[in-house]
């Protein structure tokens, strides 16, 4: 049951999620988060999944309650990294995770929390 | 394989991973969110149980999967296949989906008699 | 002949012992409990069906239940994997059973017996080949299903602009369509890191229920993936339709043609279309 590794870029926290999430990370996970976003004072928070090739409704209300505790901690939160095969399993099971919003992957959710990384400008008009 | 403990869970997907070495991405992942699903309903709820996997013959591409548990059961299958029946955040809710991502579903459970259900997985 | 099920306790017994040295008990494909609740179901519809007289099979409805009991069954091993033959030779190890019980009824054969024989041969044989023939058809539609999503070639997602895809939906979805043009297009996504996907419908005959689903599925798919969705191609009676029934497509924005589309979607972009010179 490793602990998932938390890291800070100017007010927001980044997240990389990798291989199964339990209950007991999933809930430290969780407290971590609050703990740090308070300790902070964060703004924003970026889940980044592009390393989980299932999501099943657990891990999904996972991602939502910690979603839902940064929201109260008055931050948001974006998830990236949700690969097709994921997003479309979500939806065929009717599955949401609320409170966030989404970006394809790690930068294009920096750049949703106003976070433009300097060596990388693709995605831009 | 015996499902005890959350590193089952693990196992069981891994499993499912050599079994299909050439499924697409989008199989795979359907797969094993099926898996997943069930397997923690048998664990979390069932109180541990054993899943059985019967890989595609040849010709037809189908994958079962069968579940066992014997826990307390489900008292009203109806609503737990419903959407938006929940104990404990979502037994049903799981169900309906997996019932959804499935080919065939059959379920057999009642209280007090554990439940089993069978599931045929397109690959 | 009702009477050759009477005790149906070890009739039913005998028949999954003969299943079993027949070969067709499989007990790695179904386990026990299924084969004997199965096998126990068809006795006891047989047994109705047989109080009430001589009907011709398929046709009088006093063979219903068993028939939809046999339909079920076949199509449940279809998918487990039993051929045609072991199915077939389910109702035929029921014959041995049935034909040994009424030699031993009746020790010196009467004509009477000879017609009750003849009977219950004729019987079991249909219902061995009706079943065998459910789980055939069985066994076809599902390799045609899967055939079929093999041979769906690439539903063409074309790249309209940096960072938009447009896929141009032809005729009508049916399920197993739907999903195969979601994952391409969710794959292009990916692939493109596109920002918005425009799904052109002007080539689909009308939007039901089902098509709308499909739309606001597809819609809900691509946003989790940071994207968003535009409809376009709506023509007047389409739109008309979609108010007329009631079909919610869930606050997708739409678009009569493409270049609307395009147009919203430059301005979600952030871009500008000016004029020249």
């Amino acid at each position: 049951m490793a602990q998932v590794p938390i890291l800070r870029i100017g007010d927001c926290l980044v997240v990389t999620v990798n291989a199964d999430l339990d209950d007991g990370s999933a809930l430290t996970l969780r407290d971590d988060l609050a703990c740090r976003v308070a300790s902070i004072s964060a703004r924003g928070v970026l889940i980044d999944v592009s390393a989980l090739d299932v999501v099943d409704s657990f891990t999904a209300r996972m991602l939502g309650d910690v979603a839902r505790t940064v929201s109260i901690m008055d931050a948001e939160t974006v998830i990236s990294g949700l690969a097709p095969a994921v997003a479309m399993t979500l939806v065929e099971m009717g599955v949401t995770i609320p409170h966030t919003r989404t970006a394809l992957d790690a930068q294009g959710g920096l750049r949703l929390l106003g976070i433009v990384m300097e060596s990388a400008r693709e995605r831009g008009a | 394989m015996r499902l005890r403990a959350d590193a089952d869970l693990g196992r069981l997907r891994q499993r499912l991973r050599q079994l299909l070495p050439n499924a697409s991405p989008f199989v795979i992942t359907r797969i094993l969110t099926v898996a997943s699903e069930l397997g923690r309903n048998a664990l979390v709820h069932g109180g541990g149980g054993r899943c059985d996997i019967r890989p595609p013959g040849p010709g037809l591409r189908l994958l079962r999967l069968h579940f066992a548990d014997d826990g307390p059961g489900i008292i009203d299958i109806g609503r737990a296949l419903g959407d938006g029946y929940s104990t404990n955040g979502g037994l049903g809710l799981g169900l309906g989906g997996v019932r959804r991502l499935s080919e065939t579903f059959e379920i057999d459970s009642a209280p007090g008699q554990g439940t089993r259900v069978r599931v045929a997985l397109a690959c | 002949m009702g009477d050759l099920l009477g005790g149906s306790g070890t009739v039913l017994d005998d028949w999954l012992e003969a299943q079993r040295q027949a070969g067709v008990a499989r007990p790695d494909l179904i386990d026990e409990a299924q084969r004997r609740e199965q096998s126990s179901q068809v006795l006891t519809l047989l047994g109705k069906v047989l109080a009430e007289g001589s009907p011709v099979f398929p046709d009088d409805p006093a063979w219903d239940e068993l028939r939809m009991h046999l339909d079920r069954l076949s199509e449940s091993r279809a998918v487990d994997g039993f051929s045609p033959t072991e199915t077939a030779r389910l109702m035929l190890t029921l014959k041995d059973v049935l034909f040994k019980r009424l030699r031993d009824a009746v020790p010196n054969v009467t004509a009477d017996a000879w017609s009750d024989i003849d009977e219950v041969t004729g019987l079991l044989d249909t219902l061995a080949l009706y079943s065998s023939e459910v789980l055939q058809r069985s066994r076809e539609a599902i390799i045609e299903r899967q055939q079929q999503d093999m041979l769906e070639l690439s539903t063409p997602v074309v790249q309209l602009w940096n960072g938009i895809v447009g896929l141009p939906l032809i005729g009508t979805l049916d399920s197993r369509r739907a999903r195969l043009v979601m994952e391409t297009l969710l794959d292009s996504i990916a692939e493109t890191r596109a920002s918005v996907a425009i799904i052109d419908i002007s080539g689909v005959p009308a939007v039901d229920a089902l098509t709308a689903q499909y739309l606001t599925r597809t819609a809900a798919a691509v946003r989790l993936m940071g994207a968003e969705c535009i409809v376009s191609g709506i023509r007047p009676q389409i739109a008309r339709t979609i108010v007329d029934t009631g079909v919610s497509l869930d606050g997708l924005p739409t678009r009569a043609t493409l270049a609307g589309a395009l147009a919203l979607a430059f301005e979600r972009t952030g871009r500008t279309v000016e004029p020249n010179g």
